[in-house]
């Protein structure tokens, strides 16, 4: 597997002198074509910061983000932007309240001048049902919409300009339980059938195991651990991966079968 | 549509406002028509019945050179409302856009735009007028000129505060990490965000606009004779208090009603927007 995205001693210090919060430490790691990296850690451990300093919203202290092999400039070109996009947290707040879901869906569209008028819209209407929405939905305002059918919407938005590395922070924290399953079935479906490449954020390790090829631990801006998921949740190496692990409440066999019961319900729905 | 409707019946003082400012709106535009004396709104001379108190000829009377005081508060409400559009339509997309960008861009720019906004801010908005009149000709246009330099930092405050905070919404970030450019953001995303608050503080200051322009004219700073101007009438009559009770009580009325009525329709505007968002 070659590898998509690597960082390369990337660094982050906010503010200067006493007051500098070094917020990402000399952190260096490959993202493989095709896998689900699952970037692990408790509130203020860097995580969203590091994803931003990969989306170009912040500029790195010092290091470098290569993407295919070549380094990226902070100032980024408009096909640099293409090529990662963004899940964000929140459905409620990542979609503009006065735009329609489509003109939302499409805006990385007209951003980068893919196709016609009519193209676009045809484009808008294939990945909303991409997404298991009715592209009737386009001309709606979030407000008519469900917190999953929204996320639906900001996956859609990420998945319309066919760009091969999504960044997914915290995709499903702000979802209710049956939804969280729904959303990262489906984003789970999307990546084998569109070949994606995730980084996923997320403090949620149970979500980790169900969804990550591979999962890097942060504590306090560093890299603690980086392994397979199954390997970290074998063996872990570190006391703060054991201590992250020991904290996901553990689900007793009955909770197990009602879970599996209500999935596979789901499936036959 | 519906909800709108709701709002509206649901609250008689909000269509109380709809009616006073329809009233007001259709008086000035069909001035021509339904004034008796439209010829009373220039330089009129009519010694016969100069200074009279209302009768069925001149329903709010005549003033002290006999034209019919109702004919020319129609006029001056055309005046009025001119002054009003004239003012909002340069002073909020001026303040608008600096409310926008200061908002959205923060650092620097937000430094420069928002001290420049406090500036005028810290002057009184009349003293500002007043010593504007003072230095440029009294006339309509300079009135203008005057109110829209006064008017323009309240939007830009108010526009500032609002985009700051929905810079830090997600669509925002959203919307930076697909590159959309600066122009896109300020205009497309924050701006119909901020409409709501915008129309609404409008629809509010057209009375006070209203008012303003008024104070002007009492002051002798605004709209200059034989143009009919609610304010410089009030100030002409007030001399004759309590005799020629009419050329007073009458202009001051048709401020009340204007002001009164547009300060309804924007609390009516206010419930009907905010609660959408």
């Amino acid at each position: 597997m070659s590898a998509i995205l690597s960082l390369k001693g990337l660094n982050k210090v906010f503010g200067r002198g006493r007051s500098a919060v070094h917020a990402v430490k000399d952190v260096s790691l490959d993202v493989a074509q095709g896998e689900c990296l699952a970037i692990v850690g408790e509130s203020g451990s860097g995580k969203t910061t590091l994803a931003n300093m990969i989306l170009g919203v912040i500029p790195a202290s010092s290091g470098s983000i290569e993407l295919n092999g070549v380094a990226l400039p902070h100032k980024r070109t408009l096909e640099h932007r293409r090529a990662i996009q963004l899940v964000q947290q929140n459905p409620l707040s990542s979609l503009n309240p006065k735009r329609s879901v489509g003109a939302s869906v499409r805006l990385g569209l007209d951003v980068y001048e893919i196709g016609d008028r009519a193209d676009r819209e045809g484009k808008v209407e294939a990945v909303l049902s991409d997404v298991g929405l009715d592209p009737e939905l386009r001309k709606r305002s979030p407000a008519a919409l469900s917190g999953g059918q929204r996320q639906r919407v900001a996956i859609a938005r990420a998945l319309a300009c066919d760009s091969r590395l999504i960044v997914l922070d915290e995709p499903t924290s702000a979802l209710d339980v049956l939804v969280q399953a729904r959303v990262l079935r489906l984003l789970d479906t999307l990546r084998r059938e569109k070949g994606l490449t995730y980084l996923f954020i997320t403090h949620d390790l149970s979500v980790v195991r169900n969804i990550a090829d591979r999962v890097a631990v942060f504590n306090a801006g560093s890299l603690v651990e980086f392994a397979d998921t199954e390997t970290l949740f074998n063996s872990p190496q570190q006391d703060y991966t054991r201590q992250l692990i020991s904290a996901v409440p553990v689900l007793s066999a009955e909770e197990l079968n009602f879970r599996s019961a209500l999935q596979s319900r789901e499936h036959k729905e | 549509m519906n909800r709108t409707m709701v709002i509206l019946f649901r609250n008689p003082l909000s269509l109380l406002g709809l009616l006073l400012v329809t009233l007001v709106v259709v008086l000035a535009v069909f001035a021509d028509f339904i004034a008796p004396f439209p010829e009373h709104r220039g330089a009129v001379v009519d010694f016969v019945y100069f200074n009279k108190a209302p009768t069925a000829r001149n329903i709010m009377g005549t003033d002290l050179v006999g034209r019919d005081l109702f004919s020319r508060i129609i006029y001056a409400y055309r005046i009025s409302l001119i002054l009003g559009v004239v003012v909002l339509a340069i002073a909020v997309p001026i303040g608008v856009i600096v409310g926008l960008f200061a908002g959205y861009l923060g650092g620097k720019s937000e430094f420069v735009l928002m001290r420049l906004t406090d500036v005028f801010l810290s002057i009184p908005p009349l003293v500002l007028a007043i010593a504007m009149m003072g230095v440029l000709e009294p006339t309509l246009l300079n009135a203008m000129l005057a109110v829209t330099a006064m008017w323009w930092p309240w939007y830009a405050r108010l526009v500032y505060n609002v985009a700051r905070s929905e810079r830090e919404e997600g669509y925002v970030l959203a919307a930076e990490v697909i590159g959309a450019s600066k122009y896109h953001i300020v205009f497309r995303e924050i701006l119909p965000n901020c409409l709501p608050a915008i129309i609404t503080k409008m629809t509010l200051d057209m009375g006070f606009v209203i008012i303003i322009a008024s104070s002007l004219s009492f002051l002798g700073l605004g709209v200059q004779p034989p143009t009919p101007d609610l304010g410089s009438m009030v100030a002409e009559g007030a001399r004759y208090l309590p005799d020629s009770w009419w050329l007073t009580v009458f202009p001051g009325l048709a401020i009340l009603i204007a002001v009164f009525g547009f300060n309804l329709i924007g609390d009516a505007l206010r419930e009907i927007l905010g609660a959408e968002q």
